[in-house]
Order: structure tokens, then sequence, then C-alpha cells
């Protein structure tokens, strides 16, 4: 295996552990406030410190990975599982009505960055994390689509596809036995990418505070909140921002790496 | 004083070697042909003598040309002799223009590189070169771009491009092999006649032997890297003196239709009377084209157009034509993939349409052209040969049933539980027929089906397609663009041009007394070999 | 090429009106009644109907829609109710700051991603190549947010050489300048690595393309070869990121203003959020709405001016 599939393995399994890891046991109370204990440097008791308020600085990193990686993995879900259908429907009729269709929707949401359709929601429907996750799904759909219509449609031209039609297989079950299988690698790099751009987005609303809410644990607030006092105790506005950068680096790295291992070019004939 | 000469050439990529040991001369205004089967390591020949080998690929020995030693000459310099003293065309002509400049600056691009010219007058050469290989201005401005045009005029630009500056050597790596068999006469015929009237030395690399036969005062035949035989072309048609050249040529030979015509009036489950299998009556399609301005009306391209015939149960019936004249079109609605405008079509009198009873779909199956696109590669073997069961269900001895299919086209049922990525061409060619026999059909459409396969494979996979004919009781319906192919396989042959079917009948009569001009076009195109030399059969041509 | 632009216009026009339409419903529709929303719970009967009045909120949705984008046409985006000015001033005042932000950005990270990307390709799987895309598979997973964060605890105080934030006006344009290079970096970084990997892996996919075989023979060296004609061809997948980027850089700065308190169209919505004034929030959001697609549009207006197979289609 090449070394960054096994880094960006590493570094991914290391934000999934704490997160499922603060689910039963974190080193402290993420919400418990100790105003007396505040903005402490890093030591032996409090790994990373604590917060203006107090707060184990490690514990709300544990928790705000669940936070983070559960928006972003439940807006690939969003994506992937309204965009690839789509995808698919639009390449085994390339030209028709849906094909259309599809592209005027795209363009329609690509207009929505996920930012904008957050500060819609949280305009009319007051801010909440499921806004975010739900900005962010929306956005990744077209993503999704785009993908799977453009590997679908360069196997609908070979020959095997007619293959399949001569023997009497309808375009849904050619899409679902011959289509899927092959451009499961295109797809599961994209969700990866997806999966990063997530995290960077959920960091990014909740810093703005169009994201998740007090007091569910997220590193964008908490970089929010430590802009204040970033002179005073740079640790605290430091160890949040590590905290996205290893997890998104990891995923990006996975992305990289699975796109070169699943790659059919650097297989030769295999695929 | 030769022009160019290689000794000892040796090319290697990583550790594997890919040629080894090859020389060979030409003499200044010289044609050779350099012919092998994929894989024999006559590109990577020619890329050395270029100095364009791909990366992580190492050139040895020695390649004098013209006094430069090219294999150690610095890469400016070699810059300097490319596209000047030395051209090089290539097989793909659809992708060897680059799509985004027109095809004046390209042509202009050779001679500007060489800073032999200014743009302006740069372009007024092109023109005259673009003249001289056909392209006249009339049709083809230098505005043009590279989509705008055919593969036959992209290749004709191709080489107007290497002989811009008139080179001494013009080197052309299977340039014909990605054209249909009207346009690469006509592309022969240029490179040819350029080759005599310029002066200029030609390395025609090829993979079929009869390209060479009117084309090359020598052929040079390679085997797996190494020169096997390097002859003056009529000795070698002659009298090859090695085994694989003479297996080869024999492979090239125009076979009589003997065998076929023996076997229609016999093999099990045909009654006395012929009965028609396949009907096809009046059949229309058109298509639409893009609007060419934004208001216009959409054109419509007649593809097929009035076609009617017949095809006999257990009779091998050619469809002949070249690119575009609406075979391809024709056999998808056989197929029952795409519907006709106007027409019928039964199939043992049962009409085909999309939505055909499991029975009828099943009496019909296809091989396709590319074994590489033909399977899907998460599948195993056993997987894709019995999926034209799909429409019927599966029998309850299907796995026997895919056993028998692969032993019947020559394979061992294990290969069954392999992938296909572990086959080669021709191996994957005869899957493609076990699949087509697996729900014992009536006919079997052949679509191009050994035209991407190398001369001696290609021979391998008609014998089998005659002996199953026979075994098996099936109808053939053989679609080409190559004459030569159809001949050997069926007994009766359609000529298809614009749509239309224009001539109709055996196939002996049509390749030797073509009456259509469209049909004498396809026949005149096939390269010949001059029947004299012809070498006598002896018993040790391998079969 | 009359027909292209005829159908990617008649495009633009089909998505502006339904974003209009999403972005009219969002705000108009979603929250029930806008007037009591905004007001909140304890407001006057009679402050809400006085607002529910100048809002036309008696008025049939469809003679709301219609007014709403009659009135935009003419540049007339209604008044704030919390600044009690018209919004079209506005927004104009922070389009001041946020667009030449957005514009350096974009400047920025393409002068330092095209040099990059080049010199990837060129150099490709040798040590100047690893190092290039290291850095730049660092600078994809940081987030601008806190990388301004740290440029500040850098910049401005630690060295002390730019402002930490706030910003002068445009009338002293060399303090207005300075007050906007870090923003700038910030955002440009991370945008600048996505540009340099995509340049590369479009100029590597072009290089092994069989025209610059063609080219080699015609005796181009490698370096004409990659500036004659892999140049042009990669180019095409880079106006399809460079065009999203743009998209990104709107919502990027946006988020890039908090960090450095800039009075912007970002802090301009973020606090009619806050205060619920929505028809500030309408015509922000319907101006960046406006901008990412006129962004799409040119990049694909672009395109078929690099490349001549789309001229003739649609």
């Amino acid at each position: 295996m090449r070394p960054a599939l096994i880094l960006g393995l590493c570094l991914t399994g290391t934000a999934l552990a704490a997160g499922l890891l603060s689910l039963i046991w974190t080193p402290w109370d993420p919400t418990a406030l100790a105003v007396t204990q505040k903005l402490r440097p890093p030591s032996a008791a409090h790994w990373f410190g604590t917060d203006q308020l107090g707060r184990d600085i490690a514990s709300m990193l544990m928790a705000g990975a669940r936070t983070s990686l559960l928006v972003a993995l439940v807006a690939v879900g969003i994506g992937a599982g309204v965009g690839v259908p789509l995808g698919l429907a639009a390449a085994a009729r390339r030209g028709g009505a849906l094909d259309g269709g599809l592209a005027r929707l795209n363009d329609l949401i690509f207009a929505f960055p996920a930012l904008v359709t957050a500060i819609l929601l949280t305009a009319s429907l007051g801010p909440s994390a499921t806004n975010a996750v739900l900005a962010i799904g929306l956005f990744n759909i077209p993503v999704f689509a785009r993908v799977a219509r453009a590997g679908a449609l360069s196997l609908w031209t070979l020959d095997y596809i007619r293959a399949a039609r001569v023997a009497g297989k309808g375009r849904a079950r050619i899409s679902v036995e011959h289509i899927v299988p092959n451009i499961a690698s295109l797809l599961i790099v994209q969700a990866t990418i997806q999966f990063s751009l997530g995290i960077l987005a959920e960091a990014g609303l909740s810093y703005v505070g169009l994201g998740a809410q007090p007091p569910t644990p997220s590193w964008g607030r908490m970089l929010a909140e430590a802009q204040t006092f970033v002179t005073l105790a740079p640790h605290v506005a430091l160890f949040p921002g590590l905290a996205i950068v290893i997890t998104v680096l990891g995923l990006n790295l996975l992305g990289d790496g699975l796109r070169d291992a699943l790659d059919p070019r650097l297989r030769g004939r295999l695929t | 004083m030769n022009l160019l000469s290689v000794e000892g050439l040796r090319v290697t990529i990583g550790a594997q070697p890919v040629v080894e040991n090859v020389s060979f001369t030409l003499a200044p205004g010289e044609i050779i042909g350099l012919v092998g089967e994929s894989g024999s390591g006559k590109s990577m020949t020619a890329l050395a003598i270029m100095g364009l080998l791909p990366e992580g690929a190492r050139a040895d020995g020695v390649v004098d040309f013209d006094g430069h030693q090219m294999l150690t000459l610095s890469e400016g310099a070699l810059c300097a002799l490319r596209g000047d003293a030395v051209g090089m065309i290539f097989q793909e002509p659809m992708t060897a223009l680059n799509p985004l400049m027109t095809i004046g600056d390209q042509v202009a691009e050779t001679l500007i590189v060489h800073g032999r010219m200014h743009r302006a007058q740069a372009l007024r050469v092109a023109r005259d070169r673009l003249d001289r290989v056909g392209l006249t201005a009339d049709r083809f401005a230098l505005s043009l771009y590279p989509h705008e045009l055919s593969g036959g005029q992209r290749q004709r630009v191709a080489i107007a491009m290497a002989i811009a500056l008139r080179p001494r050597l013009l080197i052309a790596d299977e340039p014909t092999t990605a054209l249909d068999v009207t346009t690469q006469a006509g592309v022969l015929d240029l490179l040819r006649d350029l080759a005599r009237t310029e002066d200029m030395a030609l390395i025609l690399i090829t993979h079929d032997l009869t390209v060479t036969a009117n084309m090359a005062d020598r052929v040079v035949v390679m085997k797996d890297g190494i020169v096997v035989e390097d002859r003056p072309t009529r000795a070698l048609f002659c009298a090859p003196a090695q085994g694989y050249t003479r297996a080869l040529l024999h492979a090239a030979l125009p076979r009589p239709p003997g065998p076929a015509t023996a076997r229609t009036c016999d093999g099990p489950g045909r009654t006395a009377t012929p009965a028609p299998l396949l009907s096809v009556q009046n059949a229309s399609r058109a298509y639409h084209l893009p609007r060419p301005r934004l208001f216009a009306l959409r054109p419509r391209i007649a593809a097929v157009q009035d076609v009617s015939f017949t095809l006999n149960a257990g009779e091998a019936l050619g469809l002949v034509g070249p690119s575009g004249c609406g075979k391809s079109t024709l056999s998808r609605a056989i197929l029952g993939l795409d519907p006709l405008d106007t027409g019928t079509i039964t199939l043992a009198g049962v009409p085909i349409a999309p939505g055909i009873p499991p029975a009828t779909r099943a009496a019909m199956q296809i091989v396709f052209q590319d074994p590489y696109s033909s399977f899907d590669p998460r599948q195993d073997v056993e997987t894709l040969i019995t999926e034209p069961f799909h429409s019927g269900g599966k029998p309850a001895d299907w796995r026997d049933r895919a056993a028998a299919a692969l032993q019947d086209v020559g394979l061992s049922p294990d290969d069954g539980r392999r992938f296909i990525h572990e086959f080669s061409g021709g191996q994957r060619q005869r899957i493609a027929i076990a699949r087509a026999l697996i729900t014992r059909p009536r006919l079997i459409v052949l679509d191009e089906a050994v035209s991407a396969l190398d001369v001696r494979v290609r021979v391998q996979v008609l014998n089998l397609l005659a002996a199953l004919q026979a075994s098996h009781g099936l109808a053939y319906l053989f679609i080409s663009h190559d004459l030569s192919v159809v001949r050997s396989l069926t007994t009766r042959c359609l000529v298809m041009d614009a749509g239309r079917i224009v001539e109709d009948g055996p196939t002996p009569d049509i390749l030797d007394h073509p009456r259509h001009p469209a049909s004498q076009r396809l026949v005149a195109a096939v390269p010949q070999i001059p029947a004299h030399w012809f070498p006598a059969p002896t018993q040790e041509m391998p079969r | 090429m009359a027909r292209y632009l005829l159908i990617r216009s008649f495009a633009l026009m089909l998505s502006l009106l339904a974003a209009s339409v999403v972005v009219f419903v969002a705000i108009e529709v979603v929250p029930g009644d806008p007037a009591s929303y905004m007001l909140g719970m304890n407001a006057a009967p009679d402050t809400v109907a006085a607002l529910r009045d100048q809002l036309g909120l008696d008025q049939p949705l469809m003679w709301r829609y219609l007014h709403w984008i009659g009135g935009m046409l003419h540049g007339d985006f209604g008044t704030s109710y919390t600044y009690k000015v018209p919004v079209a001033g506005l927004i104009a005042d922070r389009l001041a700051l946020t667009l030449p932000l957005a514009g350096l950005a974009l400047g920025l990270s393409t002068a330092l991603a095209v040099p990059l990307g080049l010199i990837a390709a060129a150099q490709r799987g040798k040590a100047l190549d690893t190092v290039v895309m290291g850095v730049a598979q660092l600078g994809i997973s940081v987030p601008n947010f806190w990388f301004a964060m740290l440029l500040v605890l850098l910049f401005a105080l630690h060295w002390q050489v730019l402002p930490a934030g706030g910003f002068p006006g445009w009338s002293d344009p060399v303090a207005g300048l300075r007050a906007l290079i870090l923003p700038a970096v910030a955002l440009a970084l991370p945008q600048a690595a996505i540009l340099a990997r995509v340049l590369r892996a479009a100029l590597i996919e072009t290089l092994a393309q069989d025209y610059i075989r063609t080219a080699r023979a015609k005796g181009l060296n490698r370096r004409q070869t990659l500036t004659r004609h892999a140049l042009r061809n990669a180019l095409i997948p880079v106006l399809t990121i460079l065009g999203m980027q743009c998209a990104f850089l709107i919502a990027g700065a946006i988020i890039i203003e908090n960090v450095f308190y800039l009075p912007g169209l970002g802090r301009l919505i973020f606090q009619a959020i806050t205060q619920r004034d929505l028809i500030v929030v309408e015509s922000g959001v319907m101006l960046l709405v406006i901008a990412v697609i006129a962004v799409s549009f040119v990049t694909d207006l672009t395109y078929a001016l690099v490349d001549p197979r789309l001229r003739g289609s649609a």
C-alpha cells in the first residue's frame, strides 16, 4: 500500500475513533464550566488546556469530532442518495427529458453555495445543525449526479451494455447490475472528497453561527469563541484548527490514495 | 549509401526487453513495410528511431540517420531533425490532432518551429501541402478545426503536417488501421505517391501483410521484438522463408469459399427447402441532426431506406458497406434495440420490436467487434456468458450449458470461474461466441466480429465460426466493412451504401464481378496480392 | 457561436428566475408572517400592521414577487427595517469592500497556482513536484478562517506589520489595501492549492494525449509542446474549477470578513440575520446568487472561446 493511503487511514481513523469514544468517555465533561480554571495552557490534567469558560478543550474536541463527522456524513448520504440515482437515470436516456431537467436543476443548485443556503435557512427557520446538514447535502446532490452521469455515459457506449440489452435487460436493471459496480470506485473517491469538503463547510458555518448551536460541541464554534481570546491564549484557537486540518487532510489523502488504487488506468486492462 | 541504418537496436521498458537486436537499412526513396502482430515491437522500433520512446524506455545499439547518431543525439538536435528531415504519422487520426487549433495552423506550425518562415508565409505553404494530400481549398479551408473532418481527412492533415518540410524519411505507424477499407485505399495511394514523387523514404508499419504487397519495396517481418525475415516484397510473398511469415501470409490470403458452400445443404435441424428465418421488409429509419441554425428545421438523415431481404435458416449472409452506410442502424433494429420508422422485421414469423417475447429474444444473439469492451470486467466468465438467459430465465442445467458452450469454442469449463482480464483478445472473442451460443440461438449477428483481431487469430476465429455453423445449424448475419473477411464465411452477400441495399447475390459473384459502383469501390479498396505471387500450398502450413 | 450564446443566455435567464423564486419563497413564505417574525413576539399590533403595510403583505403572493423583482430591476431593493435607509445604498457601500477582496484573492490565487501547477507538471515525479503537491495537499485541508487567525497572530500581533482588522475606507487607498492584504491571502492560499492541483492533473492528462506526440514528431521541444499545445487544452478543466472557485471566494469572503471585522456584505447579512431584518437578507442573498450565476455564465462563454467544438453545439 502507498504511504499516503496509510497516513490518510490513520488520520481519519484517529478522528473517527475520538468521535466514537466521546459517546462513552471523555476526560472531562465537555460542557462542564469551571470559571476558575479558564484559559489554562496544556497540562497533564487538561492535555490541550481549557477555554475561556474553563471547559476541557480535549474533551470538547472529541465531542466536536462527532458533530463534524456526523454532519458531513449525512450530507454525503443526502448528496449520493439523491444525486447518484438522478445521474444514472439521466445517463440511461441521454438527451431525454430527465437529462435536460437534471442539467437545469444542477445549474440552479450550483447557484446556491452551502453558505448561501444556510443563510436562507437560518434567516427563515432559525439557526441549527440541521440547516448545515441540509445546506451541505443539497450542494452535494449535483456533484454526485454529475459524477454518476459522466461515469455512466462512458459505460453506456460499451459493447457489454449492448450485450446486456440484447439479453433483454431493461435500463434500470443494467444501471444497477453493470453500471453501478463499474463506477463504484469513482463514487467512493468522490464521497471521500465531499466528506472532507463537508467537514470544512460545517466548520465554516458553525464559525459564523449558522451551524451547530450551544450546547452541541462543534469545532467551528470553538474557533469563533476563541477568536476574542486568541492573543491571551493562542492554544484555544490552535487545537480546534489542528483537529479540522488533521481530519480533512486524512480524508484528502485517503481520497487520493483510493483514486490511485482504484484508477483502472493504473491497473492496465483490469477494468 | 543508406539513408537509415539500424544496427543491433535493443529497447527495454524497465527490465523488460521489447525490441531485441533489430537491424535493417533503408535507401533514399525506398519504401519498406515493417510488419508484425501487436506486441511485436514494431512501433517501439519506430519511436526509438524518432527519439520519442515513452518515459521509462531505453534504447541501445546504433541508429544512423543520414550521418546522425539518433540514439546519442542531444534533445535539441533531435528536435531540429524531427518534422524537418524525418516525419511521422500515427495510428489514431481522431486524437492525433490538437482539437483547439485550426488545421492550417497545425500544418504551418511545422514550418514555423523550424524557423523557416513567418506565419503568413507558412500558411501559404500549408495550403499547398493540404492541396497535395487531397484536401483542396474549395472544401477544406485552413480555418477548419479537426472535429469538422472525418477520420480519413484528419489522417490526411496529419500527413500534410509530416511532409510540410519535405522530409527525407516518413514513418507511418499503422496509418490506416483505424480507417475503413475504402478510406484506407485512398490514404495508402497517397503515401505511395508521395514517396515516389517527392523522393521520400517511407517506413510503413502495419499488422496487415497484404497492405505492403502493392506498397513496399522490401518487407521486414517482426515477431516478439526480433526481426524474423527481411527480404524484397515479391520474394517474400512468393517464397516466405520463415514458418512465421508463411503463417501470416496464409492467414492473409483470400480463402476459397468452398467449405461454406458445401455446408449450406446439410447440417442438423434443417429442412430440405430453406425456410426464411429472418425477414426484413421495407425497413426505414431516419435520425434528426442538430439544427444548423437556431430556428431552422432539424434536418433528417435517412440511415436506412426501404431495405428488404430474407435470411434463411442455417444460412450465412454477409452485410458489407463503408462506415456510415447504415449497417449499424439496421443491425440495432434487427436485434430489437431500436425501433424502425416504417417496415417490419420478423424472426421465425415473430415481429421484432421493443418488447420481444423471451423465446424470440433468445433465438437471436450477437458478437461484437471489440473483445476488450464486450465484457463487464467485474463479473466472472460464467456469469458473463449466461447473461443471455436473462429474458427467458436460467434453465436448471445452466452450469452444464455454460461449460458446454466454453468447450464448443475451444476453452475449458474451468475458465468459467476466471475473469475477463485474464484472457487474450482472441480468447475473449471465443468467450463472446460462447455467450452467443448459450441460448442455442438460430441466428447470430456478427458485428465486425473479427475486425479487431490479429490476422492469425482472425483465421482461427473464422474457422471456429464455420465449424460451429455446421455443428449447431446456425444462421449468421456477418456485418463488416471489409469484403475480404466475408469471403470465407458467407455464401450470400448484401452490399449496403447510403442506407440502401445496392447489391444482393452469391458472395463469390459480388467479390469477383461487382456490378454496382459502391460494390466496385469496396472490392477495389481491398489490398490485393498479385495472383502470381501466391505461394503454392504446402503441408507444413499451420491452420 | 451566436447560437451557443443565445442558448446559454436563455439558460442564464431561467436560472435567475428559478433562483429568485427560491429566495422569495424561503424569505417571504416559509416564515409564515415575515412582519411578526421580524418584530418578534412582543411587538405592538400597530407596529406589526405598519410593517405589514410597508412590505405589502396584504397583497397576493404573485403581486409581491413581481413587485420585488420589478423593484430590483429598477435598483430599488426596499428599505432596511433596522437601518431605515434604502437597502441598495447599504449593499453598494458594503460591496465596495467585498468585491475588491474577492477580486484580490482570485488574482492572488491564480498568480500563485498557475506557475506552481506548471512547474509540478513539468517536474512530475521529481522532488520539486512532491514538495509543491505536499504543500498543496496541506493547503486544501486548512479552513481559511482558521488560517486567517494564524495570519493575524503572526503578522498583526507578533510582528505588527499589518493591521489585525477593521477597514479605514478607500479615502486612503494604501491604508485600504493594507487592510485587505491579510484577508486576501487567507482566502487565496487554500484556493491556490486547489487550483494548482487541478492544473497539474489536467496538464499531465493532456500531456499523455496523442496530439502531444504528434507535436513532438513535428519537432517541437518539451517546453514548446507544453506552452503551445498542452496548456490551452488543460485550460478547459481548470476553467471549471476557476468558475466554481469564484462562487466559493464570494462565500469565503463573507466568512473571512468576520475574522477581520471588515464591514462587507457578509457582516451586513449576518447582522441582518441577528436583527431579523429580512429585507436586507433577501436582497443580499439574491445579490450573492446573481453573482454566482453570472460567474458561471462567464465561465460557459470562456469555454466556447477556448474550445471550438462547443461553438457549433449547445
